[in-house]
């Protein structure tokens, strides 16, 4: 691949980027970051890459400890984002005693 | 072992090839699908998983490579980093997700920046002449991913309370920064100018001096503001990712960075805005660096009313509109089922319950909603500031729970305070407020709070959580 078609995968990557998260409710601000966090952990690839052609120990090393960092990233990042959105989908089930939580009945 | 393990046979796609690329298309579309659906409350889950999904292709592709080898330290990595990875995120309670943000946003620049030391070496080790186009998204990576990695540490560290929360920095800190900017960016002109024989005793010092760049950036930085930064260093990492990707010509590594780049600079512009701070502000200011130099020194000896859970509980009990102010006091409490139970009540007697959530309530944006929906309190009952403010003089009784900073006057009515011009929540318009909170001391801003001393606040000392449960039990005695 040349530079210059590098260059405008980029350039158009990050119009896409611009263009996708716009208008985030508040409530979403905190889960969405956590979810582009974990994306991040791509770079763990380049860590797949440079351990493939490590031929000392020092390099051993160095890429096994970016594909761990790396891999963190990912996994931990993907499940904490899907536990604070689980949140969000467990649905708050009125109880039997306090029927007072529907939609219309506490209008101030 | 390792050496063994390599000599496996083994080729399947060619790197760069069309195979490889067209997954990598399926894996960053999943991304930019994830992601779109991530903005979105029905569906953020569904979003969170496609891009997770995304990941498995790419993940899988690399690993079909042509060149990839030493399957032994592959799997040692992997494994070491799913078990920390999937341990940490069942461990982490709701209350530390910023802070666990931060690590893994660090994780990410760590490896971000032994990736480009690791291509350096390969470079040096081939001889011969390091095309620019290699080296310079190289020492980008190393430098971003650094500063990426110490200066997330240092936001976990603050935010966990390791080190304090408050601005720390040496006199001409600002100067030292530029030195450090200036030496890094000489280094690197070095290795470019000299990229048929690069040092790599220079590199090594780069990432030295960034990482010590990474560190006094962030430690003048007070914990208020520690939200913007986690998700500027969120944009950089991306940034640095995307770097890596030119170095290792590697098209999903440059999607995907980028990506992240860009969404988390806006995420960050949306934060800062709704502090009313700008980037530069945060990243240059710190939070005026001296608490004594805002209201004068002793300002333990204001006066102020304080009161116990049962006159709270009579307060709120004949009240006809009640708004609770809940901050990060009530998470770290773990309050936010029993001051669900004090609305329960309060609801059952036909007082009006509403919940003013400040977009920075807690420590990032969002991050109150996800507590209170932990605790099942329903999403209509969730206002935010714009929408609860010109409500607040017919509010009968305001309760702050663990907030301060945000519910300051100060920063509407003294031009000369740290937090002037951040939008609050003004429960000191209600008729009547009643904090509950541990002490006066001053909030995560590291300033006093006016509020505590209005004729009409009163103040209720008591951990958040147990103070809810006895207002919540008196209410019921009434």
């Amino acid at each position: 691949m040349t530079l210059f078609t590098e260059i405008t995968i980029l350039v158009l990557a990050a119009f896409v980027g611009f263009e996708v998260i716009s208008k985030v409710p508040t409530t979403l601000h905190t889960p969405l970051m956590s979810q582009t966090n974990a994306i991040h952990g791509i770079v763990m690839l380049g860590g797949l890459i440079v351990v493939g052609y490590a031929n000392d120990p020092l390099e051993y090393v160095i890429g096994t400890i970016a594909i761990a960092f790396g891999t963190i990233n990912i996994v931990g990042g993907f499940l904490v984002t899907d536990r604070m959105l689980g949140m969000f989908s467990k649905k708050p089930k009125p109880k039997p005693s306090s029927s007072s939580s529907g939609d219309g009945t506490d209008k101030g | 072992m390792a050496g063994v393990l390599s000599q496996i046979p083994y080729s399947v796609l060619k790197p760069g090839g069309d195979a490889a690329t067209a997954l990598y298309i399926v894996a960053f579309s999943l991304f930019i699908i994830g992601i779109k659906r991530g903005t979105h409350p029905t569906t953020a889950k569904q979003g969170n998983m496609v891009a997770a999904v995304g990941m498995v292709v790419a993940v899988i592709t690399t690993l079909l490579l042509d060149g990839i080898g030493n399957w032994g330290l592959i799997a040692l990595g992997l494994g070491i980093g799913t078990a920390i990875g999937v341990i940490a995120s069942i461990r982490v309670q709701m209350t530390e997700m910023p802070q666990m943000v931060a690590l893994y946003n660090g994780v990410g620049g760590g490896a971000v920046a032994l990736i480009a030391w690791s291509e350096i070496r390969h470079g040096i080790s081939l001889g011969g002449t390091i095309p620019l186009e290699t080296l310079i998204p190289t020492l980008f990576a190393a430098v971003v991913g650094s500063i990426s990695f110490w200066g997330s540490n240092i936001a976990f560290a603050k935010l966990q309370d390791l080190i304090p929360t408050r601005p720390m920095a040496v006199p001409g800190q600002q100067v030292i920064n530029g030195l450090l900017l200036i030496g890094i960016l000489a280094a690197c002109v070095d290795i470019a100018v000299n990229n048929g024989d690069p040092s790599q005793g220079l590199f090594i010092a780069i990432l030295i001096a960034a990482a010590l760049l990474g560190n006094f950036v962030v430690l003048p930085i007070g914990g208020a503001d520690m939200p913007v930064v986690i998700s500027l260093l969120n944009a950089f990492t991306g940034l640095s990712a995307a770097a890596a990707g030119f170095a290792l010509d590697n098209v999903a590594l440059i999607v995907a960075g980028t990506l992240v780049g860009s969404s988390g600079t806006i995420l960050t512009m949306e934060m800062a805005t709704a502090m009313n701070r700008s980037v530069a502000n945060v990243l240059f200011a710190g939070f005026g660096g001296a608490p004594s130099g805002g209201g004068g020194g002793s300002t333990e000896e204001r006066p102020h009313v304080s009161i116990g859970a049962q006159d709270a509980a009579i307060k709120l009990a004949y009240a006809d509109t009640v708004v609770i102010v809940p901050g990060y006091g009530l998470a770290v409490a773990q309050a936010q089922h029993a001051i669900k139970e004090v609305a329960d009540q309060l609801e059952k007697r036909g007082v009006t319950v509403s919940y003013a959530i400040h977009p920075v309530a807690g420590r990032m944006p969002g991050h109150m909603n996800v507590l209170l929906a932990e605790a099942d309190v329903p999403y209509e009952q969730l206002r935010e500031m714009e929408d609860i403010n010109p409500e607040m003089p017919r509010t009968d009784v305001a309760v702050v729970v663990g907030a301060n900073d945000v519910t300051n006057p100060a920063a509407k009515n003294d031009p000369d305070s740290p937090i002037a011009g951040m939008p609050i929540i003004e429960v000191d318009q209600a008729q009547q407020v009643i904090v509950i909170k541990r002490s006066l001391s001053p909030g995560f801003a590291g300033i006093d709070n006016d509020l505590f001393y209005e004729p009409n606040t009163s103040m209720l000392f008591d951990d958040a959580k147990k103070a809810a449960a006895d207002i919540a039990a008196e209410i019921e005695n009434l």
